[in-house]
């Protein structure tokens, strides 16, 4: 049932990110941004909204801006300016929001995402975006619950957000499934941290995600009726947001519902969308142009310098790790989520590791280490040439894996040499065929009744042989030359 | 010329309370201001650039430096209806 209803629709999806820009200050005053500061302590008259104030630009909020919209491959407006968006809500001091219309500071750019497919195969997809634009938070209501009950008819506000900036980023429809717009939520929190102009929290709202959903039968070329849903606090609920929303739509549509255009909101509790039950369509925001902030005019110089100082992205990096050092469109992915990650393996590979060696071991037991002692790699007091040398250990038979996976815990904490570690332990790998050869045969006598058991045909006991001439070791005997000389001794 | 029913809308928009009288009267002269306004439609502007601002500057920044918020308690004041650090405000998701 669900197959033929799946095979005859499909959902069109586009995305409305807002990001809270990593300045220190508000968009229009001075007023601290930072988070978590006890209510209207980071106000004063302009970002209240009093007559007679004068906004003025934060320098910051510009440049963090354009960098933002040539990230996403965007067209920077030579002229831009800002417009006042009108409406009334408690939360909003001016009764009008700054924003910008007509006008956004860039626009028609893409972005690419790499994600699996059902069958877990990676495909590559570009998704159009087609505005960028700054404006203005607003503050930040608290109901309280007693007042709720009580029947109160009034509710607190907070002011600190408001006039806190944000960059507004409006994608194309391109996006066709739950699983896709989150992976398009994902890609473009990686670009934003990577260029260091947000820093992505979800749950504290720096990066928050509406999205705008319609359905139609394959092969039509008009768009279904489109529903807004609001109210996700992680990528994990976007998608499931929209595989509800759609099946809520496809249901609708199979039952000869008609579907009203409306905002939702995704009810975490109870897995679905609730409609808002506002009246939609009334909205009427007669935005005109803001006279208290002249226009932004910006030359192609300027452009240009901001444009050169934009680092690598991830998506440039995934390429270039799959297509120049070899490695699977699952560890590219893996590696460039975190720029601090990513430029931790470069710095290995540039010692001389080999990649692909530097992907497992980074992505691996460092990973794995790092999450345990919780600590940032940044922080981390093994540099990348260690590792490097540490691979390097590996590759050239000095040490066994396993015995640098012992060190591993040492080096990630204290950093230093590998190869000095290794030698004040005495734990270089030993391939000289006479040692090894030695230690064979003390094993032999430690276990004549295996040796006799294994030579009338129980030749399992092999591993057992290797085993015991491990432990005796401590792993420092070479394990290839150690199954070759067991073989020739084995050998009736 | 402008009907009563857009003069309705606007002060609706703009969350007033108009009686007819009110709207009525309003009607007239907002019309003549728009009246009053095209004339401008009569000049031949096709060589000027349109602009949305009177003034000809651009680029009006500042550097992104706090300032310390020292008007807290203030602008609390001088609220219709603060209470402890908040202002209140009207509820806007009434119940029922
Ligand atoms: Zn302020």
């Amino acid at each position: 049932m669900t197959a033929s209803i799946t095979t005859r629709y499909e959902t069109i999806i586009g995305l409305e990110i807002h990001c809270q820009l990593g300045t220190a200050t508000k968009i229009f005053c001075g007023c601290s941004t930072a988070f978590g500061a006890p209510p209207n302590t980071q106000v004063c008259p302009i970002c209240l909204g009093h007559p007679g104030v004068l906004p003025v630009l934060n320098e910051q909020v510009l440049a963090f801006a354009v960098q933002t919209g040539l990230a996403l491959n965007c067209t920077i407006a030579p002229y831009s300016k800002f417009d006042r968006k009108q409406y009334f809500y408690p939360d909003l001091p001016k009764n009008y929001q700054i924003s910008q219309y007509d006008l956004p500071i860039a626009a028609n750019g893409w972005l690419e995402i790499e994600s699996p497919d059902e069958q877990g195969k990676f495909y590559r997809k570009r998704v159009t975006i087609q505005r960028l634009h700054m404006e203005e938070d607003a503050g930040k209501l608290v109901h309280a619950g007693a007042e709720r009950l009580s029947g109160s008819d009034y509710s607190l506000v907070d002011f600190n957000r408001a006039g806190v900036p944000l960059c507004e980023i409006v994608s194309g429809p391109d996006l066709r499934s739950g699983a896709e717009a989150a992976e398009y939520a994902q890609e473009l929190r990686r670009i934003v941290r990577y260029l260091g102009v947000c820093d992505g929290n979800m749950q504290e709202g720096s990066l928050r995600c509406d999205v705008n959903i319609s359905v139609r039968p394959v092969g039509e070329t008009r768009f279904g009726t489109k529903v807004e849903i609001k109210n996700m606090n992680s990528f994990n609920a976007i998608q499931r947001a929209i595989d509800y929303e759609a099946k809520r739509q496809i249901t609708a549509l199979e039952n000869g519902e008609r579907l009203v255009q409306e905002t939702r909101l995704w009810d975490e509790a109870s897995q679905r969308t609730v409609s808002m039950r506002t009246k939609e369509g009334a909205s009427d925001y007669r935005y005109f142009p803001e006279p208290d902030l002249p226009p932004i005019q910006l030359t192609p110089d300027q452009i240009e310098h901001w444009r050169s100082h934009l680092p690598e992205l991830p998506a440039t990096k995934r390429h270039r790790y799959q297509e120049e050092l070899g490695l699977s469109p699952y560890d590219s992915r893996v590696l460039t989520d975190e720029r601090a990650m990513a430029e931790y393996f470069e710095g290995t590979v540039a010692c001389g590791a080999d990649p692909k060696l530097a992907s497992n071991w980074i992505t691996g037991d460092i990973t794995a280490w790092l999450k345990t002692q919780k600590q940032d790699i940044r922080s981390l007091a093994c540099r990348p040439s260690d590792l490097a040398e540490l691979i390097g250990l590996i590759q050239a038979g000095t040490i066994s894996g396993k015995i640098a996976k012992e060190l591993l815990p040492e080096l990630l904490a204290n950093g230093g040499s590998p190869r000095a570690l290794v030698e004040a332990r005495g734990l270089t790998q030993v391939s000289d065929p006479e040692l090894i050869g030695q230690w064979i045969d003390e094993v032999f006598a430690a276990h004549p009744q295996e040796l006799s058991q294994y030579r009338s045909g129980k030749t399992k006991l092999f591993g057992f042989f290797v085993g015991k001439v491990m432990q005796k070791t401590g792993g420092r005997a070479d394990p290839q030359r150690t199954n070759e000389l067991l073989k020739q001794k084995l050998a009736p | 010329m402008i009907t009563l029913e857009q003069t309705a809308h606007l002060a609706h928009l703009a969350r007033l309370e108009l009686t007819p009288a009110e709207i009525a009267e309003l009607s007239g002269q907002l019309g003549a201001i728009l009246d009053y306004m095209a004339q401008l439609q009569n000049l031949d502007l096709a060589d000027v650039p349109p602009t949305a601002h009177a003034v000809n500057t651009a680029n009006v920044l500042r550097p992104d430096q706090p300032v310390p918020s020292t008007l807290t308690e203030k602008l609390l004041e001088i609220a219709p209806a603060p209470e402890d650090h908040f202002f209140q405000v009207p509820q806007i998701l009434r119940e029922g």
